[in-house]
């Protein structure tokens, strides 16, 4: 039987339509599994949170500083500054916040590709995460800077802050940038995870509108899985040398699952790459 | 919008006001959002790079000088997530950049868009996904 011929002209057009490139997809762009259905995600598995993650409010990035405490200048997000820790914070040149500089004036440790570390790594560019656990520890890879942390959920206890250090079991141990870090399931879908022994205000930031923390820095993370494709991420901050009482950093943020097939992009900081940059643009935008 | 048209391949358009909450990403101090510039150029790089990617175009005025412009983008990963790569561009495309020039004069600014030589016009900004924090 031939086909009609508006009825072949039609299907003739639309397919080089959708063949054309405006209509190709981006195979690279972030697709969480919770946006590509109107189906009801399936329950949270028992003691799991491994997966790749996406950031589901603006990737993560935090432009002005941590996602529920931006440094935007309003009042109700105002740090409770210890006196030294507000003399550290205006210490910082930071290229972010209510107090930024130009490009050629910042100080942030980042312009020197040094780590980022623990808890900034939550809070610049968390973009996705790949989660991978087995029986002993929870291991985030972090797309920043392809940079690593280690939760240990085996039970050990979360070792004791000293002068300079930490001690585990006899032993006197260095600071880390990413901090030593135990987890424990409260219940069958929250992981909530304690971090010590993080470098000090020498070395790096809260964040990239210049906040400080201290070698004297807890942290408490509360991952809360709500269903299959959705995790809530909660951070806290007690950090007696720069805060007068802990507050929170993030409150429930939304990391989304993607398909576990997906290739993560790279995020690095070059310091051949920074050179060029600072050279080509931002002296240049700064004078 | 006030537009004031300057003889040759320079165009320059003030706005009363543009909500860039997006861009507040990373250091806004420098530029002047006020305004858009459009010009036309040749690609000297482009350079795919952290923390920004770089484009350099040399854009003639009607006098026959070359002036050698910078635009800045987003970083590799955003501008990957808003169709751009590392490919876009190759020293010799001809091209037309909108961007937020510098507040100093320098010629320098942020790029919004970039035309190529193909017509596909790329937007910086479509890579960022916005949305509101807790």
């Amino acid at each position: 039987m031939r086909m009609n011929p508006k009825f072949s002209a039609i299907l003739v057009i639309s397919t080089l339509i959708l063949a054309s490139p405006a209509f190709a997809q981006n195979t690279r762009k972030p697709r969480p599994i919770e946006q590509q259905s109107t189906a009801p995600a399936p329950p949270a598995p028992k003691h799991d949170i491994s997966g790749t993650w996406n950031s589901g409010v603006g990737d993560g990035i935090q432009a002005n500083g941590v996602a529920a405490m931006p440094n935007d200048g309003k009042p109700e997000h105002q740090l409770p500054y210890t006196p030294y820790g507000l003399q550290v914070y205006k210490s910082h040149h930071a290229l972010e916040g209510a107090d930024a500089v130009l490009p050629g004036d910042y100080d942030d440790p980042r312009d020197k590709c040094e780590p980022m570390g623990f808890p900034r790594a939550n809070f610049y560019n968390l973009r996705e995460i790949q989660v991978l656990q087995n029986d002993y520890k929870v291991a985030i890879l972090y797309e920043y800077d392809t940079r690593w942390r280690v939760i240990w959920t085996d039970g050990r206890p979360l070792p004791k802050l000293v002068d300079g250090g930490v001690q585990v079991g006899d032993e006197l141990q260095e600071p880390r940038y990413y901090g030593y870090s135990v987890g424990k399931w409260v219940d069958d879908t929250t992981l909530v995870v304690d971090t010590i022994g993080m470098m000090g205000e020498d070395r790096v930031w809260l964040d990239t509108a210049g906040r400080p923390i201290s070698d004297q820095l807890h942290v408490t993370e509360t991952f809360h899985r709500v269903n299959f494709n959705r995790m809530e991420l909660t951070v806290v901050i007690d950090d007696p040398k720069m805060y007068t009482k802990p507050w929170t950093a993030m409150n429930k943020f939304p990391m989304l699952l993607e398909d576990p097939h997906r290739d993560v992009m790279e995020q690095y900081c070059s310091p051949i790459e920074m050179e060029k940059y600072n050279k080509l643009f931002a002296e240049p935008a700064s004078k | 919008m006030r537009r004031t048209i300057i003889p040759g391949l320079v165009a320059v358009a003030l706005v009363s006001c543009f909500a860039l909450s997006l861009l507040a990403h990373h250091g806004t101090a420098a530029f002047d959002e006020t305004k858009r510039m459009t010009l036309k150029g040749t690609v000297v790089e482009w350079f795919w790079s952290n923390p920004h990617c770089l484009l350099r175009f040399d854009v003639k005025d009607d006098h026959g000088q070359v002036v050698h412009w910078i635009g800045e983008t987003q970083n590799p990963v955003t501008m990957v997530n808003g169709g751009w790569s590392k490919l876009a561009f190759k020293p010799g495309d001809e091209v037309t950049v909108t961007l937020s020039p510098v507040k100093n004069g320098n010629p320098l600014g942020r790029i919004v868009t970039v035309v190529d030589p193909k017509g596909k016009t790329y937007g910086a900004d479509a890579g960022l996904r916005g949305g509101a924090y807790k």
